[in-house]
This record gives C-alpha cells, structure tokens and sequence, in this order.
C-alpha cells in the first residue's frame, strides 16, 4: 500500500478503521475530539474528505466539525513532514532562548513556521509550553525530546533525521 | 479487590515486603527523566542486576524527583540505610553504581548529588537530596508519592496507605462529613483562582439527586508550569481516588479527566492507573461494598489553552469549540451536559486522600490563616536549580529563589520573579520577602497561579516579556467576546511599537485604560486576566518603558530595532577587522586609528562584535 504523508483516501483500510472506531465507541457527537484525533493518527492530517465521513458517521454537521478542527491548535488541514519539530517557546524556555534556536532551525531549513521542506522531511511548529521546562530550552521532533537545546547543537541534530533510512518511526 | 478486608492484606503483604533485606534501585522516569535519557540508564541497570544475578536488588521506575536539572536521577535504597542520590546518570555510571555501592558497600562518592543552595556552594559531605536545603525547606503532601512509588503499580500505591482514604469515606463517612472534613481543611483550588475546595462541592452537593459529574482538570496550559504533569506521572492514583470521594460526597456517579495532549507520558499512566484501580474494584459497581457506582472516563484537550477555563473544559468535553459560558449559572449548578458539576484542578485533588485519612487538621496545621497547607511551584527560567518545589504557604519569596533555587547562576543579577502564567505578574527584588498566599500576591499586582515560577534576571527585557505574554494570550483567545478578541491585539500591537522604538508617551496611558476595560468586560479568566503582565511591568518597571519609548533604548540589550553597536574609542587600536567584515559598510576608518560605525548604515548584525579581538565594540 502506497503511503504519502500518511494519506490515502479511498483505500478501504483506513477508512474502515476509522468508521470502526466511529462504531465501536457509539457514535457519540460528544466524542468528535476523539475522532479527529484518531482520523488524524490514522490518516495524517483532515482534509475536507476525511471530515465528510465523520459526519457521515456521526450526523455532526459539516460546518460544525469544519469548527472545531479549525479551533483547536492540535488539528490540521494540510500534511505535516515526515519529521515534526516543534521549538517549545513556553516562558521558561523563551527566556533561556528559545526565539534563537527557532532562528536557526528557520535558516537551515529555510521553511516558516507551520511550513513544510521541499521534500517533506521537516515540518515546523512553535508550541506552547510542553511541561518540561527545568530541562528548558526544549525541542521535540517527533516523540523524541531534546532538553538543554543550544543553537550550535541544532545542525547535528537535523542531521540525525536526514540520514535515517526510514524517517519518522 | 472485592472487599475491604483484601486492602489490609495488600497493604501488610507489601509493606512486609518493602520493609525486607531487597535492596531498591528508583530511577526517575517522568518525561523529564525520558527526555535527559534515563531509559537507557534504566535498561543498563537492569542488565548489571541481572548479569550478576543479585536477587535481592529490584530495579523500579518513579516519577518526578524534582530537580529536573540533574536528570538522570537514580536512588540507592538499601534497607535500615538512609537512600544515597545519584545524579546526572549515564548507562557507564549505572555499571558503576552497582558494582562499588550495590555490591562493594561503598557509595560513589563523586556521583552523588551536588546542589547550591542558600548562596552556599555544595556541601559534598551530602549524598541524599533528602539533606539538601532544596530538600528540607520543603513539605511534600500533593508530592507525597512522587520520586518514591511506581507510579504504573498500584500495589505501590496501596502499600503507602492507597485507597485507605477512599475506604474511609465509603464505610465511615457521610457525604456530608466528607464536604464538612474539606472546608474544615481551608483547602483552596490550586489551579489559580483558589476558590475554597469544600464550598465548591457543597453547592453540587446542594442540588437535587440526578446525574452529576465530577471533572478534573489536567489541562495545565500555563507556560512554565509543569506541577500537575508531575502528579498525573508520579502518583496517578492520588487523583483517581480523590475523584471517587468527591463523586461520593456530591452525589456523582461518573468523572472526566480533561488531560492535555502534549502530555502522552501523563495519559498513558493514567489509563494504566484507571485499569489498574477497576480491576481492583474501586472503579465500577458497589465499590467496597458501600452501594456506591463509579466510572472514570478521560479526556484528550486538542491544544487550547482556553480549554483550562472550567467551562471552556466543559464545552471541549461535550465535542465542541472549547468556548466559555457566562456565569452565572455555575458548573455546580449547570455545568458539563447542562448538569450539576463540580471542576477541581489535578494538585487540589491530590491533597484530597490525606485530608480524608488524616482528618483536617493536619492540613490546617500547614500555612497561613487563609492560605492553608502547600503549594507546588515549577521553578524555571534564570535560575540554577530547576525544577518541582512543594512549599508551606507562607514561605517567602526569597527562601524558594535563593535558598531552595540556588540563586540566579552565572553572576548575574535578579530582576524578577514572574508567577500565574500569563494571567499572572512579576515580581521585583524588592517584594521578595512577601510571603506565598492568595491574597498577598494580588496585592503586589501577581497572583498565585497554578504555580510556575518563572525566574528573570537583567538579560531579560520586561517590555518584551509582556510583549511575549500577550502574543500568546491574543493566539490563545477563543474569539467569543470583543473586549479580548479585539482588544488583546490591540494592547499586543501597542507594545510592538513600543519595542520597535516607535512609542510614544500617550501609548502608557492608552496602555492602562486598555488593560482595565479589558479586565472588567472579558468573559472569562483568560481575557479577564490578559492584561495583568502589562499592569504589572508597567508598575514595577516604569523606568523601562520610558527608556523605550522617550529614549529609543532597551536597557537590557533585548529589543533588537533599539540596540546600536558601538566602537569604544579608548579600546579600538584601528585594526580595520569590522570594517573589512561589515555586510553593509557601515564602518569607517584609517588603519591604527579609531574607527567609527554609522547607525544609518548599520543593521545591528553583530559581526564586528564578534571579529574585534579587542572587545571594543558593544551593543546597548
């Protein structure tokens, strides 16, 4: 099965898990967060396609999940990179730093901040405060997390990513 | 556990066991622990255990220790021995470990903990964190289990008196009793507000028997505050059973825990926990035998920070935009599915067990008149010891920086203490002496908070931290109401300007009236309290603004359109080194004379700082 930043419509596999997930948990209107959450694990952003079948599913009104998926910050409507980064720019991390660190990572990868590189390795975030903060300044790509982070480490660190055979596992 | 009698024999059995010739190896698995590698030690310890076959020694994970900054941390707790601290571990030290102390007897000396505390460097006769001053100035009660049990065993949980609260509550308490013990304790919510626990669930407890709802939040969206991630990791359990006693107090069947996403480590113990807690019995039908239901529910937060608001949670739970409602009417009266509901925060129900099991008292023996028992602070920023502190209320400013903290490292000077997130203030060195209570904060123009104490010293730019306070509150801002929505973002481009050198004098006034009209015509805590970083730089450190705005200088060398770099005449030899490496030219001068730069051509890049050998250019 072809994969393309986790998404491909129309193959039954994945539509099916979502709807099974849609089913098993009773198709509760009050569980929409849940859905997109688990739509977006499995399919790795919501289009409009993959909202249409949750309302299909659930009878939650189109514009009404177009809503929420637009409210929360969690959510998104376009792909993300195979490799996310997200510079922690929480307060205690801002002070120790973390504007410059942003900087740097936004000149090597020449992308902005909630862009994507050319070839879909990297994506880029600023996040709200990730609770780590005695480890401040604090990078995440992926799950994995990177404390004490300084500017001149950031280059070696992207590097990683670069030469792993199959990135974001 | 179908039976009160099987939680005594859980609790002997284990006890008997922990109190026997095993030998226990902690290592710090909370996300901080994760992140600084402590997996690795984890495993490497695990493998010289086994490889040596030393039967008596168990090897556990905990949760937060609390000195972030030292992860990894290993404990050494040997029995009849007082437990030697390890810090900064890696998988080779690990070997060590349990080669010279486990096996050989003899502690390694140069791997145990270090700590500045009280402006004294480290005592190195010291080798358990227990003996450290950032130890002893401190009261565990919500920390209680943290750094100590194995947050993902609930037989852990029973052995140190788990559930024994709950039992009580169930088998000799009365709901009423139950609500009479909390507001006998004076305990308040820790998630900011500090509305007095006990009252709160009266007013559910109040309304006519129905469906009811017990909600916790642990949504934790404060930057800088990490208290409540260190008890969902550390000692799940606590939280669980403190919403049980309260589902039975106020008449509530069934309970949600609202819990962040970007805390993964936190939701997975908790479903562990949850698990763990039903197959036990104390989740689920006539728990105990007392005729009582309970089921606890979680769920996930999609990242905003509104959603921390109690009926923004509500809202979120209910699978719609995370608004809030006015209130009147509250939650207690109508709140999650229009129902009587009562939202505690994650550190106010921790508390909860051993007020039950202990009686009030105890707790009401901790703290000030109004301000009872303890707060956790997560202490960050400019300061050396970072970390979780959980201190009497009434302790001072000061002991928690300088003497818990360590100070500011570096040598560099205090300026500001920032507590309650973005709805809260800072603090100048001149009120370090106020003690920790609800009500002497709001006084000097802060607030309590949920608790993260953010430390700042002269590198850091209060113009540009109530700049920083207000991007976040302006993309946090539901949108709901006007006074927030639109005039958060006003205040925000106010400060911009102000930053870019291109305030002027009248925008301090227009400053004020903003925040104030803000303050009393939001719709909720979030807009209501947006403009309290502004008021409160604004009145501790006037002087900065004006230099900002009359002066077109930023004091602290932060505010990058208002530095200008500047040759020193007396230190430049005329080397020509900036000059040759100037981008735009901006730098001239004859060779063996003074060179000058030309702030018209400059663009503050740095580079000739940078180049001269001689340290004679600066930036200010």
């Amino acid at each position: 099965m072809a994969k393309t930043n986790g998404l491909c419509l129309g193959i039954s596999e994945q539509e099916a898990r979502l709807k099974d997930y849609i089913e098993k948990t009773g198709r509760d209107p009050s569980l929409l967060l849940s859905y997109l959450q688990e739509a977006q694990e499995i399919f790795g952003y919501l289009p409009e396609e993959v909202q249409v079948i949750i309302s299909k599913e659930t009878g939650i009104p189109l514009a009404d999940i177009y809503g929420v998926v637009t409210f929360y910050s969690q959510f998104t409507l376009v792909p993300k990179g195979r490799n996310s980064i997200s510079v922690c720019l929480g307060t205690a991390c801002y002070v120790k730093g973390a504007g410059d660190i942003l900087a740097r990572i936004k000149e090597l990868l020449n992308i902005e901040v909630g862009g994507v590189t050319e070839d879909g390795l990297f994506s880029l975030d600023a996040t709200r405060c990730v609770g780590a903060c005695g480890l401040a300044p604090v990078v995440l790509i992926n799950k994995d997390v990177y404390p004490k982070m300084t500017v001149d480490a950031v280059e070696e660190v992207l590097k990683k990513y670069r030469n792993k055979e199959e990135p974001g596992e | 556990m179908e039976s009160q009698q099987e939680l005594e024999v859980v609790k002997t059995c284990k006890c008997a066991c922990r109190g026997t010739s095993d030998t226990r190896i902690t290592v710090g698995l909370a996300t901080c622990g994760i992140a600084a590698g402590a997996r690795h030690v984890y495993d490497a310890l695990l493998d010289e255990v086994k490889k040596r076959c030393l039967d008596n020694v168990k090897v556990m994970q905990t949760g937060c220790i609390g000195v972030c900054r030292l992860e990894p941390i290993v404990e050494v707790i040997e029995p009849g021995k007082k437990k030697v601290t390890y810090v900064s571990v890696t998988p080779d030290m690990a070997a060590r470990i349990i080669e010279q102390h486990v096996v050989g007897g003899d502690i390694v000396k140069e791997f145990t903990v270090r700590l500045d505390t009280g402006g004294e460097t480290a005592d190195s006769a010291i080798t358990s964190i227990a003996d450290t001053e950032f130890y002893d100035k401190q009261r565990r009660i919500a920390l209680r289990n943290c750094g100590i049990i194995d947050p993902e065993s609930i037989e852990d949980y029973i052995a140190t008196g788990g559930y024994l609260a709950l039992k009580k509550a169930l088998t000799e308490m009365r709901p009423a009793d139950i609500i009479d013990t909390v507001k006998a304790s004076g305990l308040r919510g820790r998630g900011g507000a500090g509305f007095p626990t006990g009252a709160k669930w009266s007013f559910a407890a109040a309304e006519p028997p129905g469906q009811k709802y017990i909600c916790c939040n642990a949504d934790e969206g404060d930057p800088g505050a990490f208290m409540d991630r260190a008890v969902l990791e550390g000692d799940p359990h606590s939280v669980i059973e403190a919403m049980i006693i309260a589902g039975y107090a106020i008449g509530a069947e069934e309970g949600y825990i609202y819990v962040r996403a970007e805390y993964p480590v936190a939701v997975s113990r908790l479903k562990i926990a949850i698990k763990q807690a039903e197959e036990h019995g104390f989740i689920g039908k006539n728990i105990l035998d007392s005729g009582f239901d309970f089921k606890l529910n979680i769920r996930l937060g999609a990242g905003a920070f509104v959603c921390g608001e109690e009926t923004a949670l509500m809202t979120s739970i209910e699978g719609k935009r995370g608004e809030p409602h006015p209130r009147p009417p509250f939650p207690a009266v109508k709140g999650l599915f229009q129902r009587p509901t009562v939202l505690n925060n994650v550190e106010t129900f921790a508390n909860i067990p051993m007020i039950i099991l202990e009686g009030p008292e105890e707790f009401a023996s901790v703290g000030t008149e109004k301000s009872k028992g303890t707060k956790v602070f997560a202490l960050g920023g400019k300061i050396k010891n970072t970390g979780l502190v959980e201190i009497p209320m009434g302790t001072t400013l000061r002991t928690i920086v300088e003497d818990i903290g360590g100070g500011v490292p570096n040598g560099k000077r205090f300026k500001a203490a920032q507590t309650g997130g973005p709805s809260g203030g800072c603090i100048p060195a001149s009120h370090l002496d106020t003690p920790i209570e609800y009500e002497s904060l709001v006084a000097i123009g802060s607030m309590m908070g949920s608790g993260g104490l953010i430390i700042m010293d002269e590198d850091n730019c209060m113009v540009d931290i109530a700049k920083f306070f207000l991007e976040f509150t302006v993309d946090e801002s539901c949108g709901k109401c006007a006074p927030c929505r639109i005039g958060t973002k006003r205040l925000y481009e106010i400060l911009e300007k102000i930053t870019e050198g291109k305030g002027e004098m009248e925008d301090l006034e227009l400053l004020e009236e903003l925040a104030v009209h803000i303050k009393e015509n939001s719709l909720c805590g979030l807009g209501q309290t947006a403009p309290n970083p502004v008021l409160s730089t604004m009145r501790y450190f006037k002087d900065e603004y004006i230099a900002h705005i009359r002066d077109r200088k930023c004091p602290a060398g932060v505010c990058k359109a208002l530095l200008k770099h500047v040759i020193d005449p007396d230190k430049c030899v005329g080397c020509g080194m900036c000059a040759k490496n100037c981008p735009t030219g901006a730098i001239t001068g004859k060779l063996k004379e003074k060179h000058v730069i030309h702030t018209d051509k400059c663009i503050n890049c740095g580079v000739c700082a940078e180049k001269c050998k001689f340290g004679a250019i600066s930036k200010g």
